[in-house]
């Protein structure tokens, strides 16, 4: 490296975001590198994955040619299968709803890319997430959510350590949505308007329950639903196909809307009930990651989100020996998922985030996600 | 990133000579007329690409009847192959296509679709362990139901050059068609097709320093063959299609300098390809050299190295100004071992972690240099990752 300037790997996948993010960095001076990796598509779909079709590919390499930067793919398929899509999986055969984006988030894009992007000599990496770092000497990198905050992106990026927010850049965290929508425009870039999705890359424009009966068909086993008061209301195909909340599909016919209140794995068995008997006021999470590496010596006040798209909810939080956290909710939350995380706020910034514990205390933890190895 | 960049990778292609360039600029504007033309703007067009037939033809050491002009060259490939294929199954019913798995995907596909669409029997010839087709094998896969053979000069993944002469030999004893992919070769080999004795031979300009689009196809008097494309006639009714007259001038051009002045050229990058060779098997631990080590093009090498992900290797070269290739290259990040180095016997291990430096003729010393000093840190670096 005889150049100066700090070299930053950004991870592109030829949507609107990560090319703006390639456009900003070398506006702002730095040596732009385009990364974008392949990642695992069940067989025959490949063509439908949401992030990185032929056709994303070919267009974040048109992009990287207007920008003049190298661009070069990385195989992530098994890496990805591996980690994500097994985590996905086993949470899943667990009865809980995992997300996913957690795993690639710590493992694939902040461990593998970043790995790559090292060993190719870049200082930074970049990705497309609305979200902000905040640097001050001597203290640990803070995690801030993005200006925008309807784009705000940092429940996923709660799993990131100060060894990966070291080298993390989100420059469209300080941009609002109409602002990045007018840069798009300026730089005049061939990108893709991608719609805005909540559905995983790798479903690839099957639903869930179609993708767990293709790939984890042992989860289709059927047992009973009951009432919270524990009558016999029917029958289910198997629990990984409902969360907690859910009202749609559930095949009974009832004078009023019910949901479905708990999942019990050990005896097979789906609750439902109606709205008052949904929520709960407390959590466990588990797998915490803090964000400054520095678990809270007391207990505290601060906001938390259970699901990326949820608002944010006051809670006490305090932290187990285990290393596990207890939040208790000023106000009972309907929507407390095992699997989803748990994210801490304290105003703007994230102060860590943990894997939402089934509630039933003897039932196993969830997987976890498992320690990031740098090699910087 | 590194300021200076340096290509090393000639066996892909190679920069266009300024010479060639000076002798294609008029048939663009000033001579555009199309060499079917009864007018004296279609004469002068067809002068140009007579003569160039003719520059070409006499280089070969044949008529400039025997060549014909196509787009690059694995249409040559394509063309002689299922031309010949198809035409020796019309006159003599024979369906035996024999090529080696080592041969360039214009020619192992071509042959695949021999097999697959028009019911020809295919056969992959086994080759020794620096991927040439030796004359025992070729004795052994023949016999009087074989329709084509196709054996390529020098291998553009390995470099190891094949004994043509023999092997076109034991074809004629049987009357059997021989095809040679010549594409890596004739960028430094003799294209002599008397000594080298084929019936076909493919030509692509852009392996020497002419332009990429335009290529070439010796056929030998009296082989007959199926047209590649049908219409007007043009290049013996067998490729039909106006003629691309600049660049044909350019393929003459090009070959004429690179025949004339190989000599020079081939020792230069002889010298550079043998000190790569020497320093990298040296310096770098659990190394191979791919192919043969003296019978190999003049300006290539390739290795393979356990344990490292060629892709990650060639992009950290990359960012370094080292601009490579590797067989398992893929732009599209979805890495398989090349089926040259598997077929060779190469495991995964290995085969993942091929590197191909191919020099040129503007190729100095000292970017040698710099590469061989380069290449163990990155190498370094690149099995640190795979170790995670």
């Amino acid at each position: 490296m005889t150049d100066s300037k700090p070299t930053v790997v950004v991870a592109m996948s030829g949507g609107v975001d990560s090319s703006i993010t390639a456009a900003l960095l070398q506006q702002q001076g730095y040596q732009v590198i385009g990364m974008m990796m392949r990642l695992w598509t069940e067989e025959g779909r490949e063509a439908h994955n949401r992030c990185c079709t032929p056709a994303s590919m070919a267009l974040a390499r048109r992009v990287a040619a207007q920008l003049d930067i190298p661009f070069y793919a990385v195989d992530a398929q098994d890496t990805f299968k591996e980690t994500v899509v097994s985590y996905f999986l086993d949470g899943y055969a667990q009865a809980t709803t995992p997300n996913p984006c957690l795993a690639c988030n710590r493992h694939i894009r902040w461990e593998f890319l970043l790995n790559r992007a090292l060993a190719l000599g870049a200082d930074f990496m970049a990705t497309g997430h609305y979200a902000r770092v905040e640097r001050a000497e001597d203290n640990p990198i803070r995690l801030l959510k993005a200006i925008d905050e309807s784009k705000d992106q940092s429940y996923v990026l709660s799993v990131l350590t100060q060894a990966q927010l070291q080298h993390a850049l989100f420059p469209l965290g300080d941009y609002t949505k109409d602002e990045v929508r007018d840069l798009a425009r300026k730089f005049e870039l061939p990108v893709a308007e991608r719609q805005d999705s909540q559905d995983l890359c790798f479903l690839a424009d099957t639903d869930i329950n179609s993708f767990l009966q293709r790939n984890l068909p042992e989860v289709e086993q059927p047992g009973p639903i009951l009432s919270v008061d524990g009558e016999h209301l029917g029958q289910h195909q198997g629990l990984a196909f409902f969360t907690i909340g859910q009202r749609k599909g559930l095949g009974i016919s009832a004078p009023h809307p019910l949901y479905v209140i708990a999942k019990e794995p050990d005896k097979n068995t789906l609750i439902i009930g109606p709205h008052e008997a949904l929520g709960s006021q407390e959590l466990w999470a588990t797998d915490f990651n803090w964000v400054s590496d520095q678990a809270p010596s007391a207990d505290l006040r601060a906001e938390v989100k259970i699901r990326y798209k949820s608002k944010a909810a006051r809670a006490t939080i305090s932290t187990q020996d285990n290393g596990d956290v207890h939040m208790l909710f000023d106000e009972p939350l309907r929507d407390i998922t095992p699997g989803q995380a748990a994210v801490v706020y304290d105003g703007d910034e994230v102060l860590g985030g943990g894997v939402i514990r089934p509630a039933v205390s003897d039932q196993a933890i969830p997987i976890p996600l498992g320690e990031v190895r740098l090699h910087a | 990133m590194n300021g200076k960049k340096v290509y090393l990778d000639h066996a892909a292609t190679t920069p266009l000579d300024p010479r060639v360039f000076a002798a294609m600029s008029p048939y663009f504007e000033e001579h555009y007329g199309n060499p079917s033309s009864v007018h004296t703007f279609g004469q002068k067009a067809e002068a140009a690409v007579e003569s160039a037939r003719e520059t070409v033809a006499m280089i070969l050491n044949c008529k400039p009847k025997e060549i014909l002009f196509t787009s690059c060259g694995s249409e040559s490939d394509n063309l002689a192959l299922r031309g010949a294929a198809l035409a020796q199954r019309e006159t003599n019913n024979r369906k035996w296509v024999l090529v080696a798995p080592v041969e360039h995907h214009a020619v192992t596909h071509t042959a695949e679709q021999l097999a697959e669409l028009h019911d020809f029997q295919l056969e992959w010839l086994p080759t020794d362990k620096f991927g040439r087709v030796t004359d025992k094998a070729l004795q052994q896969a023949i016999c009087d139901d074989t329709a084509i053979v196709s054996v390529m000069y020098a291998n553009n993944e390995i470099g190891s050059i094949n004994d043509l002469a023999a092997l076109a030999e034991l074809c004629r004893q049987k009357n059997i068609p021989f095809h040679s992919d010549a594409v890596q070769g004739a960028a430094y080999l003799s294209t002599n097709v008397q000594t080298l004795n084929v019936d076909l031979m493919a030509l692509g300009a852009h392996k020497f320093y002419g332009p990429k689009g335009v290529g070439a196809l010796y056929v030998r008097e009296g082989m007959k063959l199926h047209p590649s494309q049908t219409g007007g006639g043009q290049e013996f009714g067998l490729r039909a299609g106006t003629h691309n007259v600049p660049y044909i001038v350019g393929f003459a051009e090009a070959l004429r300098i690179t025949q004339e002045e190989a000599e020079q050229h081939n020792t230069h990058m002889q010298a550079l390809r043998d000190r790569i060779i020497d320093q990298v098997l040296e310096t770098i631990p659990d190394s191979k050299l791919t192919g043969h080590r003296t019978e190999r093009l003049p300006n290539h090498t390739s290795f393979v190295f356990k344990g490292v992900d060629g892709n990650a290797l060639l992009m950290m070269l990359d960012v370094e100004g080292f601009a490579c290739s590797s067989g398992s290259a893929c732009k599209t990040g979805d890495p398989e071992p090349s089926d040259v180095l598997t077929s060779m016997g190469y495991d995964r291990e290995w085969a993942l972690g091929s590197l191909r430096i191919t020099v040129g003729r503007h190729t100095t010393d000292e970017d040698v240099e710099s590469f061989l000093n380069t290449l163990p840190v990155l190498m370094e670096r690149s099995r640190t990752l795979e170790a995670v």
